[in-house]
C-alpha cells in the first residue's frame, strides 16, 4: 500500500509512511513520535490521530491496545491566544489575589 | 479571580441537559458550559424519531427534544448556561479553566459532570486527505443545521446507525447513494434504518471496505474490495465507485480528556470504543466529585446518555444534600431505566464493556 498517500495526522500532515519510520528508528510511543514528527501538535490536539499511531504501534510491537501508553493529556484543549492569557492576569493583579 | 460554583455541567448535548435539569430540579446550583453557541449538542441535528420509553421521548424526534430540553433549561431559576464557552483545563486542585469570548475564566466547583460527548473516528486508505472526505456528522450538520445539500453523489462507510440514519436523510436531501459499505460481516444498526435504505434501492455491502481515493484536487472515485475473514483485502474483487463524496461513518470514540487532565483513572475499553474514565455505579470517577455522564464513559445511543445525565445530576443533589430521599429515588429509577434499555440484544458489547469498567474498579 502507498503509505506516503495515507494521513494519519491531518492536523500536522503527518503520513503512515512517516509514523513507520519513526518505529523502524526505534521509537516506541506516542510521545516519541509526537516529539519528532509534531504528530498530534496541532489544533486538534491528536483527536483524531492518536488512536491511529497507537494503533500502529500495538500491530508494530504485538501489544494489545490496551497496553498501548497514551501520553500525557494537559491543559489547553484548545489554542488560546496570548492576549486573553495575558489579561487574565492583568485581571488577577487588579483584584489583588495572586492567582 | 476565581469564581465558586457549586456544580459545574460541561457540555449541553443530552447528557449534560438532563444533567444539569435534574441537579437544579433538587435544589442546586448549576452552571452549564457549551462549547458552541447554541446547546443541544447532536440533538440538534437529528431529524428521525427516537425509540425507547415515554421517558425517554419515544416517537419525538431528536431536535424536539433537544428544544424541549433547552426551554427548561433556559427557564430554569437554578440553572445558567454559557455557550461559546470551552474549557481549557481541569487541575487537580479542582480548578477549571475556560475560554468564553476571549476571555480566561477560572472556576471553582464543588461537583463537576463531565458531559463531553465524543469524537469520530477516521479512517487510513490513501488518499484519505482528499477534499471530499468527510465524516458523517460534518455532513449532518450541512445538511441538517446548515441547509447545505452536501454531495451529488456519495459513498458511505459504516452500517451502523449513524451511517445508515445520515445515508437516508442524504436520500431525503436530494443526494444520490451509491451504496454503503460495511466491513463487518453484518449491518451493525437499527433494521427498521437499514430497511428503509434498501426499499429506497441503495445496496448495502457488508464485508467490503475503501482500499483507496482518487481524484484530482479533490474526490472523483473510491476503489472498493472485499475483505476475507481475516479482514485482508481479497485482491481481484476492486471496483471502481465514481464519487464526489465520500462519507466515513466508521464509529465515535469518547473524549476523557479532562477526566484525564484532572487525575482520574482512565482505561482502554474496546466495548466502549476507546479509552474511558472508570466510574462507580453512581456515574463517579476515580476523583472524589468529578462524574461522567453520556458518550465519554462510553459511546451509547442519546437514549441513554439522557438517563445517564439524569442519573449523574441526581446523585450530585444526593451527595450535596439536596431533597435527598425524591433525589435518591431518582438515581435508582435511572439505573433501572439503563438496564432497561441495555438489555437487548443490541446492548450486549455495552453490557460486556461496563463488566470491564467494573472489574477495573475492583482492582483499583
Amino acid at each position: 500500500m502507498a503509505n506516503k498517500d495515507v494521513i494519519i495526522c491531518r492536523c500536522e500532515d503527518i503520513t503512515r509512511e512517516m509514523i513507520l519510520e519513526c518505529i523502524e528508528q526505534g521509537y516506541q510511543t506516542i510521545d516519541d513520535i509526537k516529539r519528532v514528527t509534531r504528530a498530534g501538535m496541532g489544533p486538534c490536539q491528536g483527536r483524531t490521530c492518536r488512536l491511529l499511531i497507537a494503533g500502529e504501534l500495538s500491530r508494530a510491537f504485538g501489544v494489545p491496545m490496551e497496553e498501548v501508553l497514551m501520553p500525557t493529556f494537559r491543559p489547553p484543549t484548545k489554542p488560546i491566544s496570548m492576549g486573553a492569557l495575558a489579561d487574565a492576569y492583568e485581571e488577577s493583579k487588579k483584584g489583588g489575589g495572586a492567582e | 479571580m476565581i469564581r465558586d460554583v457549586e456544580v459545574l455541567v460541561i457540555g449541553g448535548g443530552p447528557a449534560g441537559l438532563c444533567a444539569a435539569k435534574a441537579a437544579a430540579d433538587s435544589g442546586a446550583h448549576v452552571l452549564l458550559l457549551e462549547r458552541d453557541d447554541t446547546p443541544g449538542g447532536q440533538l440538534v441535528k437529528q431529524t428521525h424519531k427516537f425509540f425507547g420509553s415515554e421517558r425517554q421521548f419515544a416517537g419525538t424526534r431528536g431536535f424536539q427534544i433537544g428544544e424541549m430540553l433547552v426551554d427548561e433549561i433556559n427557564a430554569h431559576e437554578n440553572i445558567e448556561l454559557m455557550t461559546d464557552a470551552t474549557v481549557l483545563g481541569m487541575y487537580e486542585d479542582g480548578i477549571v479553566t475556560v475560554l468564553k469570548d476571549e476571555k480566561h475564566l477560572k472556576l471553582r466547583p464543588v461537583k463537576t459532570i463531565i458531559a463531553t460527548g465524543a469524537a469520530e473516528k477516521f479512517l487510513t486508505f490513501p488518499n484519505n486527505d482528499l477534499p471530499g472526505i468527510y465524516g458523517a456528522g460534518a455532513v449532518q450538520t450541512l445538511m441538517n443545521v446548515g441547509g447545505v445539500k452536501p454531495a451529488d453523489k456519495v459513498v458511505m462507510v459504516g452500517a451502523g446507525n449513524i451511517g445508515l440514519i445520515v445515508s437516508y436523510q442524504m436520500l431525503q436531501a436530494g443526494v444520490e447513494v451509491e451504496c454503503v459499505v460495511e466491513a463487518l460481516p453484518n449491518i451493525g444498526g437499527f433494521l427498521v434504518h437499514a430497511s428503509k435504505l434498501r426499499r429506497a434501492g441503495v445496496p448495502i455491502l457488508t464485508r467490503w471496505t475503501v482500499k483507496e481515493a482518487y481524484g484530482n484536487g479533490k474526490l472523483e472515485g473510491v476503489i472498493l474490495c472485499q475483505l476475507d475473514d481475516k479482514w485482508q483485502q481479497i485482491p481481484g474483487t476492486e471496483k471502481d465507485v465514481p464519487c464526489d463524496t465520500l462519507c466515513l461513518a466508521v464509529g465515535l470514540t469518547p473524549l476523557a480528556e479532562l477526566a484525564w487532565q484532572a487525575g482520574a483513572r482512565c482505561e482502554y475499553i474496546r466495548e466502549l470504543s476507546g479509552h474511558v474514565p472508570i466510574c462507580d455505579e453512581n456515574l463517579m470517577t476515580t476523583v472524589e466529585g468529578l462524574y461522567c455522564a453520556g458518550d465519554v464513559s462510553g459511546i451509547e445511543e442519546a437514549s441513554s446518555a439522557m438517563v445517564e445525565g439524569r442519573l449523574a445530576g441526581y446523585a450530585v443533589a444526593v451527595a450535596l444534600g439536596y431533597d435527598v430521599e425524591n433525589a435518591q429515588k431518582e438515581v435508582d429509577a435511572a439505573k433501572a431505566e439503563l438496564v432497561e434499555l441495555r438489555s437487548g440484544p443490541m446492548g450486549g458489547k455495552i453490557r460486556a464493556g461496563i463488566a470491564k469498567v467494573e472489574q477495573k474498579r475492583g482492582e483499583a
